[in-house]
């Protein structure tokens, strides 16, 4: 079930500053994508403006469009709401819900949007948790605070709790940034297992986890600050660290600017 | 090794790198306050300029000069510092309990005179000067339902603002509302009871009660609720401010709608500081005589009913027992006060209870 991603022409703005501009893509279904590029050269923002996160933020907006197997998720008719739980979103710091516990915050996505028979969220949540490869850590204890694991557990926490509403694309901002490499490892073991299900794209700043865990690999870079991101070069991940067609990616990838 | 630092104050010659330092003895502090405590004691009472309060003062001031003195001569002038800030903090903080400790214990001292059946059984109804029982009964139950009923008007009023504050208003009305807010803290009590007197008791009410002013609890209530509101406002929009945004961005990322994050997201995690928020308001409501006067007009019998008649409550009993021109009346205001502030006491413990047990034992 996992879906095609186009977008065309997106611009994005803060307010009166224009963020990227003028991305085009095709993120197709059942793989990786991985966003880098320097900081400030918009790969987050592109990102947020995929499940329409980008304008939860006052002023912001986005111009251009984005369809997901051609449906424009810009459209006026679109809920907001739909978007989201289609295109599922991990944070760079776990979020788990400070108030919930492991359990509910898991179901938190199943329960806040109207489920309430007790079987149903329980089957999802050991399904979730099992997906996210938490359960075995966490199955004694699923009524102790998700804020009381440690941070790799809560990323999961927050990946099983993202999957549990069974999006089709799972948008991933740096999720590994404030884990050590134990959990970072666990967590790039997991998105190989979700692949077979999801459509991922991650933002990462590690270029060997890029290398490592996508299919297709996007650069995105800024002339100068305060200058728009743009989409510099977007291939195979292989062909973008052995051979990228673009001198500023081959700059980027090996250490010599950004 | 010879080393080329230079330096503005002379280096003293080369020695031993080590950790160790030379440090006052234990004994050190306290024996300097009882020698400041006596020396004081010993020019008080010797020049007969004053009483124990003078000695104290003195006693402090002398143990910080000898503190310092004797740290600095050992330890050397950062530890003497610290030392002497250490003092200066911990006595801040004796003077701030000072009142408090004074006012709890004079309440307990004088207020349990007429602590008694009696008084919590009946009313001020045809108890005249020589009566030496008498109580207050009418007076818990008119600030019990003048405070209940302000309450639920504020409550979801303040909260409801606050959300839309912090989660909704954009621009130049949130910006107004907000400024609104600060200015109406700031209204003196008597202020609002003469606000609801001239619109509700003169004006509105007259309506449905055969032209006459209808002085009542509820009166009461409505103006203890302008005053709790600002109160209810600012504290609630401080704490939803401060639950992180990342936790709103990962309920709306679950496609969960806004108003439902703010419900089951926002509001919980931010509700024990809410709490608190409210149980200011109503202590401070509570406490108001000067309303409750104006618009309920007090009284001496018990009155269920705070929507007719007038009604007292224990601020304002405090208030006219304290003026009465009786010898039992003082006793009956300390158990009043007394009363009043246990009773704020245990619907702060109730209600700080009430929000821990919503979060999660850790």
């Amino acid at each position: 079930m996992a879906k095609r991603i186009e977008a065309t022409d997106v611009t994005a703005y803060y307010g009166g500053f224009k963020a990227i501009e003028n991305i085009n893509l095709t993120v197709e279904p059942k793989t990786v994508t991985a966003l880098i590029g320097p900081s400030g050269c918009g790969k987050s923002t592109f990102l947020r403006s995929i499940n329409r996160m980008h304008e939860v933020l006052p002023g912001a907006r986005v111009e251009g469009s984005l369809t997901i197997d051609n449906q424009d998720i810009y459209d006026r008719d679109v809920d907001v709401t739909a978007v989201r739980r289609m295109i599922g979103m991990v944070f760079q710091r776990p979020n788990p819900f400070p108030t919930m516990s492991i359990f509910e915050n898991v179901v938190a996505g199943l329960r806040l949007n109207g489920v309430r028979r007790k079987s149903i969220l329980e089957e999802a949540a050991e399904k979730a948790l099992r997906s996210a490869n938490l359960w075995d850590e966490v199955k004694d204890r699923l009524g102790k605070p998700g804020a009381g694991l440690s941070g790799g557990q809560q990323q999961r926490l927050c990946i099983a709790r993202t999957i549990a509403v069974e999006p089709q694309v799972v948008l991933m901002d740096e999720p590994c940034s404030a884990l050590d490499p134990i959990s970072t490892l666990a967590i790039e073991d997991l998105m190989f297992q979700l692949k077979d299900k999801f459509t991922i794209i991650i933002v990462t700043h590690n270029m060997q986890q890029a290398a490592r865990v996508s299919d297709r690999t996007a650069f995105f870079s800024i002339e100068k600050t305060g200058d728009p991101g743009r989409l510099i070069e977007y291939d195979n991940t292989q062909k973008i660290f052995s051979n990228p067609s673009q001198k500023k990616t081959e700059d980027y990838i090996t250490g010599r600017f950004g | 090794m010879t080393t080329t630092v230079t330096s503005h104050r002379p280096q003293p010659p080369a020695q031993p790198l080590t950790l160790r330092a030379r440090r006052l003895p234990a004994y050190a502090a306290p024996a300097i306050a009882v020698v400041a405590l006596l020396v004081s004691a010993g020019i008080v009472y010797g020049a007969g300029i004053g009483g124990p309060v003078l000695v104290v003062v003195i006693a402090a001031l002398l143990y910080l000069a000898g503190l310092y003195t004797a740290a600095k001569a050992v330890e050397g002038r950062r530890a003497a510092r610290n030392r002497t800030w250490s003092a200066l903090i911990h006595s801040a903080f004796v003077l701030a309990v000072l009142p408090l400790a004074s006012v709890v214990w004079t309440l307990v001292s004088k207020g349990t005179e007429r602590l008694d059946g009696n008084f919590f059984g009946t009313s001020m109804n045809n108890i005249g000067a020589r009566d030496a029982n008498g109580g207050a009964y009418h007076a818990i139950i008119g600030t019990l339902e003048q405070v209940g009923i302000a309450t639920l008007i504020t409550v979801p009023l303040g909260v409801l603002c606050a959300i839309y504050i912090v989660e909704y208003g954009r621009g130049r009305f949130a910006f107004t509302i907000r400024f609104f807010v600060d200015v109406m803290t700031g209204i003196p009590s008597i202020v609002t009871g003469l606000f609801v007197l001239a619109f509700w008791v003169l004006v509105v009410s007259p309506w449905f009660n055969d032209g006459r002013p209808g002085f009542s609890g509820f009166a009461a209530a409505l103006a203890l609720s302008v005053l709790m509101l600002p109160t209810v406002v600012r504290s609630t929009e401080e704490m939803l401010r401060l639950v992180p945004a990342p936790l709103r961005e990962g309920a709306y990322a679950l496609g969960v709608p806004k108003w439902k994050t703010i419900l089951r997201v926002v509001l919980p995690t931010a509700l024990p500081g809410i709490v608190t928020g409210i149980m200011l308001a109503i202590a401070r409501a509570a406490g108001e005589t000067a309303p409750v006067l104006l618009v309920a007009g007090g009284g001496a019998a018990i009155n269920f009913n705070p929507f007719e008649n007038n009604q007292s409550s224990l601020a304002l009993f405090v208030y006219q027992q304290a003026g009465e021109a009786s010898k039992y009346s003082p006793a009956r205001a300390w158990t009043a006060a007394l009363t009043l502030v246990v009773l704020v006491l245990v619907l702060t413990v109730a209600a700080k209870l009430l929000a821990r047990r919503n979060r999660l034992g850790r």
